[in-house]
């Protein structure tokens, strides 16, 4: 079991994935022009930590910021959730958003309304 | 040829354009704009709702431009390669206009899409872009279609658009979208 990282930059967000205590997260902003190569490696973990995943995976989602581009590697990166989840490992998805942020509450609603995973919406301070 | 620069000023003065850019547009380049916009945005202390709301749908357009500078081969001639942008902010509304060059065959299918997208109310979009999202192929450039319904969404407002006959290959599409407080 491993921790893998990726730190953060003004256009991508930071993303930790602890495998040992099933614990994914993703912060920060996702406004990169092309979204599938920097989401490529994390989909790869995922697939290898489907093979053999924690009996329960949290994962949190607090983006500032995401473009079109980046949602639709968000949704690969819930399909690939939503499979884990399936497969035996209890997945929940908490998706942050600041409290005046309607555009973030209806994103997060959107991918609740696509993917078969429980959601939970969580309302931070700004 | 000596430009009238006051016209240009005075012109944009009055309509309170706080950035234009006109040029290719590179990564490096958005990331520079979108970092000035983003300060001048806290400096104007704006809401953090309406804050959010502009840098989202800057970023949309400025990339839906980014994407379709690749239509235009390299080879092709410098200024097809060439768009243009600019944000202000008048009477409490931001102002974004995107111009840039499309190939002639391309015209129809944009238009259609973008009047497509102007006849749905804000349930409909939501239900559009969920379509969109889910069943909707990615292009290899990254763009998936999605832009135009998300500004729509975000904005509430129709897309406002216009296209001008340049030559026999190309036509200038321009984009007015506006954020309402």
């Amino acid at each position: 079991m491993e921790t893998i990282s990726i730190e953060g930059t003004p256009k991508t967000p930071t993303i930790t994935f602890d495998t040992g205590k099933g614990f994914l997260e993703i912060k920060g902003r996702s406004i990169p022009e092309n979204s599938i190569e920097f989401y490529k490696p994390l989909v790869d973990w995922l697939e290898k930590y489907a093979g053999k995943p924690q009996s329960a995976t949290n994962v949190n989602i607090q983006l500032e910021y995401f473009n079109t581009s980046s949602s639709k590697c968000i949704l690969d990166v819930f399909k690939k959730l939503e499979a884990i989840n399936k497969g035996g490992s209890a997945v929940v998805i908490n998706w942050y958003y600041e409290e005046d942020d309607e555009d973030m509450l209806e994103a997060g609603e959107d991918y609740q309304a696509i993917i078969n995973v429980p959601f939970k919406m969580v309302q931070v301070a700004e | 040829m000596m430009l009238d620069i006051y016209d240009f000023y005075d012109k944009m003065e009055r309509n309170n354009i706080m950035l234009s850019f006109k040029g290719d547009i590179t990564s490096e380049l958005l990331t520079s704009i979108l970092q000035i916009m983003e300060s001048k945005l806290d400096n104007l202390q704006e809401e953090p709702k309406i804050k959010k709301k502009v840098y989202n749908v800057l970023v949309e357009c400025l990339q839906n431009l980014y994407h379709h500078m690749d239509e235009v081969a390299p080879e092709q001639n410098d200024v097809i390669r060439s768009a243009i942008f600019m944000i202000g902010k008048l009477d409490n509304q931001y102002n974004i206009v995107t111009g840039n060059y499309i190939k002639k065959e391309n015209v129809e299918g944009l238009k259609k899409r973008l009047e497509d997208i102007n006849l749905l109310s804000k349930e409909e979009l939501k239900e559009y872009y969920k379509a969109v999202l889910n069943n909707g192929e990615m292009s290899l450039k990254g763009g998936g279609g999605l832009g135009m319904i998300d500004i729509a969404r975000k904005t509430g407002e129709k897309l406002n658009f216009n296209f001008s006959p340049v030559d026999d290959k190309f036509s200038f599409f321009s984009l007015n979208i506006k954020i309402s407080q």
